[in-house]
């Protein structure tokens, strides 16, 4: 392999000569980013931030806030839910079984590995709880067990519902509890046939009558055919009582995190676009999800923009193809998102969405690997994106990668699951008693709190 | 005293022969799986010319090293004039099949294109001249 990797590097370094760099002039954020030329490169660019231990050190966070680690050493965290009273559930895992199609399969799953924690996924859902609400955890324990890949997680009306890689289970739950046993009652099966993008991204709706599951790509765009694309890039609703699904919004490449907003209660997802196009495109994007909307995906992104690669062209679709409200920037991996209630995190992240970005791949230049707020007024993104939490690279390694982020409304904080240095971070206002006076934070598990009246939504 | 011998020993070692045999095979092969690529749009036909032209390059790459060996140490010693043009072949088309690897490696439609094409076309050309420089029996060498 070495002596192999000598022959071949001086000749892909060659190669990525004619790769183009990143403008950092272009302006790829908010509702109409700068889009540049297509530059299929013959050697995508590719930085691969392997990852590295935190030392003393932790994320950065702006001034007035904190950030503490809540729970560490934990299988690969993706997204947290947090429980009627107070406790924090984190699926964790790692899916995906995509056979290697072509020799480049097998390299590029050998180079992205290198990004990524050696742990190997928990298959699990773990419980934090705060018993004296001091923002530390005082107990841990494994909620539930042997499930495959879970990542989406939802609440309703006493039952807790987990998207695995390949169904939709559901778990009586009983205020208090520890742990669950059994395997659950599964509610439908979800597309896993190959399974190229395996997150199973999750919300209910408000309303608590439908479950809404993204259901990734099962290829970057379409090079393993459009056969295996049946019932992927899309958004599927699911009755909640009888699992029923139906296609809710299409073309919609990898939609890993899904969240309904306060103002409107509209459904939004954050988005991983399409790969190998150059530094620049194609931007992840933040948007409301339309009903029975097409997002272009694998035929055109950002509107009508055709991507050549994707023959036969379609340009019945590309025509209807729907243009996302707001751009997150290019190959930052959005993978997390949810909306602030009842006055955020205060100051300048006081209404809007946070969104955690894992990171980029496919540029020289990383992007991504940050949490972000994207401010809202009246319910739409309004202004550029703010950085929220920071400093997961150093000197060219990951410390950390974001992944999902979840706004504990009773408490005012945010959790963020990081699954390189497999931590859940808590970031809160300083001094962040700030809600200690309604009591929320203080109690205690087991309470006889009345039923929560506002739906839990995620 | 000069003296002219006529070898009609293969220019070529039969383990030589053996590596040769893999890129004459392949890359022609996967010239034929592109056409029907981009005929068909099927993308399975590209996949196949994806692994062929990988095996192709393993074996160029091995020809290669085996040419060089040859062209200092072995038969190909005796007749330098020849070896250094089968090297040049040989190079060339090891260049131009991990070129087109890369090429390959794009995804859908962009993974053949006019490039592929031209690559595989110019590759199954350099290695069927390989093979004719390499099999061709008679080698005359002059002696001091």
């Amino acid at each position: 392999m070495n002596r192999l990797a000598y022959l071949v590097l001086p000749l892909t370094f060659a190669l990525a000569a004619c790769q183009v760099s990143s403008d950092p002039d272009l302006d790829q954020t908010g509702e109409r980013p700068e889009l540049p030329e297509q530059n299929d490169a013959l050697v995508p660019a590719m930085e691969i931030p392997t990852p590295e231990g935190w030392g003393d050190e932790l994320p950065v966070v702006p001034e007035g806030y904190t950030v503490s680690a809540i729970a560490q050493d934990l299988k690969i965290p993706r997204q947290t839910l947090v429980l009627p009273n107070g406790d924090i559930l984190v699926a964790e895992g790692s899916g995906g079984k995509a056979p290697k199609l072509r020799p480049k399969d097998v390299i590029a799953g050998w180079i992205k590995k290198e990004g990524k924690s050696p742990v190997e996924g928990g298959d699990r859902v773990t419980l934090l709880r705060d018993e004296d609400g001091d923002g530390q955890t005082d107990l841990q324990t494994t909620f539930i067990e042997g499930l495959d890949a879970p990542y989406g997680l939802a609440f309703f009306d006493g039952t807790l519902y987990v998207a695995n890689q390949g169904n939709l289970v559901s778990f009586e739950y009983t205020e208090g509890a520890t742990s669950i046993a059994g395997s659950g009652t599964e509610v439908t099966k979800l597309p896993a046939k190959i399974n190229h993008h395996w997150t199973k991204a999750m919300t209910a709706s408000p309303d608590g009558s439908k479950l809404y599951v993204g259901i990734g790509s099962n290829s970057n765009v379409g090079e393993r055919g459009m056969d295996v694309e049946e019932d992927r890039a899309v958004i599927w609703e699911i009755d909640r009582e009888t699992g029923a699904s139906r296609i809710f919004a299409s073309g919609i490449r990898n939609p890993t995190a899904l969240a309904f907003d306060p103002w409107n209660e509209q459904l939004w997802a954050v988005v991983n676009e399409r790969d190998e196009l150059g530094p620049q495109l194609v931007p992840d994007y933040l948007t409301s999800v339309r009903e029975g909307a097409f997002y272009g995906w694998p035929y055109s992104y950002y509107g009508q923009n055709v991507d050549p690669r994707i023959k036969p062209a379609r340009p019945d679709l590309v025509n209807k193809a729907v243009v996302p409200d707001y751009a997150l920037g290019s190959h930052v991996a959005a993978l997390g998102v949810d909306f602030t209630t009842d006055g955020g995190l205060g100051g300048r992240f006081a209404e809007g969405a946070f969104v955690g970005m894992h990171g980029s791949w496919n540029r020289a230049d990383p992007s991504g690997y940050k949490v972000v707020f994207v401010p809202f007024r009246g319910g739409r993104p309004s202004g550029e994106p703010i950085d929220l939490l920071t400093g997961f690279l150093k000197d060219g390694h990951a410390r950390g990668r974001p992944v999902g982020v979840t706004y504990d409304e009773a408490r005012g904080v945010l959790y963020v699951a990081d699954d390189v240095s497999n931590t859940v971070w808590r970031i809160a206002p300083r001094g962040a008693a700030r809600r200690n006076s309604s009591g929320d934070t203080t109690q205690l598990p087991g309470d006889p709190r009345p039923p929560s009246t506002a739906p839990t939504t995620r | 005293m000069d003296r002219t011998v006529t070898n009609s020993r293969s220019f070529a070692n039969p383990l030589h022969a053996i590596l040769l045999a893999f890129p004459v095979a392949l890359y022609p092969a996967a010239l034929l799986t592109d056409i029907t690529y981009l005929n068909t749009a099927e993308i399975q036909w590209s996949n196949f010319s994806s692994w062929l032209i990988a095996g192709a390059d393993l074996f160029a790459g091995l020809v290669l090293a085996s040419a060089l060996l040859a062209l200092f140490f072995g038969r190909a010693r005796h007749a330098k004039g020849r070896g250094t043009l089968y090297l040049i072949v040989i190079a060339a088309m090891f260049g131009l099949g991990v070129l087109n690897a890369f090429q390959h490696a794009r995804d859908g439609w962009h993974s053949v294109g006019t490039l592929g094409l031209v690559l595989s076309i110019l590759c199954s050309i350099l290695a069927l001249i390989a093979a004719f420089v390499a099999y061709s029996t008679q080698t005359v060498e002059k002696r001091a």
